[in-house]
């Protein structure tokens, strides 16, 4: 397991130096982001208006029934900013996107592309990694504002239409206004982005672990996925207690 | 047409140890692949073949023992970065995400060596060299296994390379194909003086095209000498290995 982590660190590193080279791959860049939000965006839509939902949905009869329902907007808001767009959008991209490159990366490992790259002296952490890095970093904040802004109508839509809640689209917003600062949106982008990093960084490092055929490819799949999303949710906490600190 | 490459180089092997999995592969090899020769290495399956052609290519490293490249260590800095060398690979690893020309072209495009229009030129051009003329937008995937292992070898001319190693060039092809591809690499090395090491168990292409045939078992050399002097060899794996042919006894196998 020490020795994962450190290779993937290692790989990082690796990543971030090759970092100055990035304006050189945009066209594989472009490619990768065209890719994860295609494959994301209705996804996300889906997914952050029905958590905006629920949340409303969970918290506004109670806070109704003690005469505090104008303060769902400020709950639904600071959650979706604050801890659920971001995770709950991580694991998304984890499985959508982690996925898809591990097993990419894995098939290229085994069916020998990885070494003729090598051997063409084209470094593959400059032609496989750094672009996929880049974008998955440039793509999952823009997924978490998007995510909040729809998690956040979502919220609206419930608190609404729910006869135990009747909190109106104006009084939910304006509560939510009330409640959030700039500080609460960066949190989440800051979180989004860390694991951005991780969700790139496992996905690459498990496909070019990858030995055997298909069915390497598949085991490094399911690793990639849960080694990602076990490392999200440790550094998640990590992350909040940190920036709790910071913002106090 | 590009400037031919203007000489071939050469390869030393000292002592060179591996072991894979506490499993020992390559067991002290000693040789010389001289300037502008076919260096056909023949062997059985698992005798090392593969795990030697990837150290001489600087995709493995050797436990002990070292390979110079014109006299210098393959792991001094630079070393590999001042000889042009390329490999086709037994499956033809062509990258599955482009076509054909961006596979071919993709050492220039990725060192940034020649404008776009110019890459696609010689991009043309290597493939018509090979027999493929206009299959630049074709996808890997509707390629057979002898046009795929042509595109490699194009990829591999792309570089203009001074070395070039070919892993089992005819395995998975038919007889016409594997003619095809043995006399492109005697073309290729008589046009260009390219050294070539071939990696291979197939006998008709080793004593086709081979200047000199090294042949290895359990990661050792049994032998290195010219086609006639490995046919006059009386070794009994040289024997063996050069005679072995399908000899049913149909009394014993008949129901």
């Amino acid at each position: 397991m020490f020795q994962n982590l450190g290779e993937m660190l290692v790989l990082l590193w690796r990543t971030l130096r090759a970092l100055p080279f990035a304006p050189r791959q945009r066209h594989k860049i472009l490619e990768q982001l065209f890719e994860i939000g295609n494959a994301s965006l209705l996804m996300a839509c889906v997914l952050s208006l029905f958590i905006g939902g629920v949340l409303a949905l969970q918290t506004g009869p109670t806070l109704a029934e003690r005469g505090l329902a104008a303060f769902v907007g400020q709950i639904v808001g600071l959650s979706m900013c604050r801890e659920l767009a971001p995770v709950m959008m991580a694991v998304l991209i984890a499985g959508r996107i982690g996925s898809a490159m591990a097993a990419e990366i894995g098939s290229m490992t085994v069916y020998q592309e990885i070494d003729a790259l090598r051997t063409m002296n084209i470094n593959p952490v400059h032609y496989l990694v750094l672009p996929r890095l880049v974008a998955i970093s440039i793509a999952l904040p823009l997924l978490v504002v998007f995510s909040i802004l729809v998690g956040w109508t979502g919220g609206a839509l419930v608190a609404s239409a729910n006869y135990e809640i009747a909190v109106s689209f104006h009084g939910y917003f304006n509560s939510l206004r009330d409640g959030i600062t700039l500080m609460d949106v960066v949190n989440g982008l800051l979180k989004s982005l860390a694991f951005a990093v991780v969700i790139g960084t496992v996905s690459c490092h498990q496909g070019f672990q990858t030995i055997g055929g298909p069915r390497g490819i598949g085991r490094s799949v399911t690793k990639a996925v849960v080694n990602s999303l076990v490392l999200i949710l440790i550094l998640d906490y990590f992350l909040t207690r940190l920036l709790m600190h910071v913002s106090s | 047409m590009n400037t031919p490459s203007p000489q071939g180089i050469s390869i030393q092997v000292r002592g060179l140890r591996k072991s894979l999995g506490g499993q020992p592969v390559l067991n002290g090899l000693d040789f010389e692949v001289r300037q502008g020769e076919i260096f056909v290495i023949m062997g059985p399956s698992g005798s090392g073949k593969t795990v030697l052609l990837k150290h001489l290519i600087g995709l493995l490293d050797p436990d002990e023992g070292e390979i110079l490249i014109e006299g210098e260590p393959i792991g001094q800095p630079g070393v590999m970065d001042r000889h042009r060398m390329a490999m086709v690979f037994q499956s033809g690893a062509l990258l599955s995400s482009l076509n054909v020309g961006d596979n071919v072209g993709l050492y220039l495009s990725e060192h940034r060596r020649k404008p776009p229009a110019e890459i696609a030129r010689i991009v043309a051009e290597k493939l018509e060299l090979v027999g493929l003329k206009g299959a630049e937008q074709r996808m890997p995937a509707d390629l057979s296994g002898g046009m795929r292992k042509r595109v490699a070898i194009a990829r591999a001319l792309v570089i203009e390379p001074q070395l070039i190693f070919y892993d089992e060039p005819t395995s998975e092809l038919d007889p016409l194909i594997a003619v095809t591809i043995g006399e492109e690499i005697l073309r290729l090395n008589r046009r260009m003086q390219v050294t070539s090491v071939v990696v291979t168990h197939d006998r008709e292409l080793a004593f086709g095209i081979a200047d000199r045939i090294a042949l290895i078992n359990d990661g050792e050399i049994v032998f290195i000498g010219t086609p006639a002097e490995v046919k006059a060899n009386p070794h009994p794996l040289l024997h063996q290995f050069l005679t072995a042919d399908f000899n049913f006894d149909t009394k014993r196998h008949a129901p």
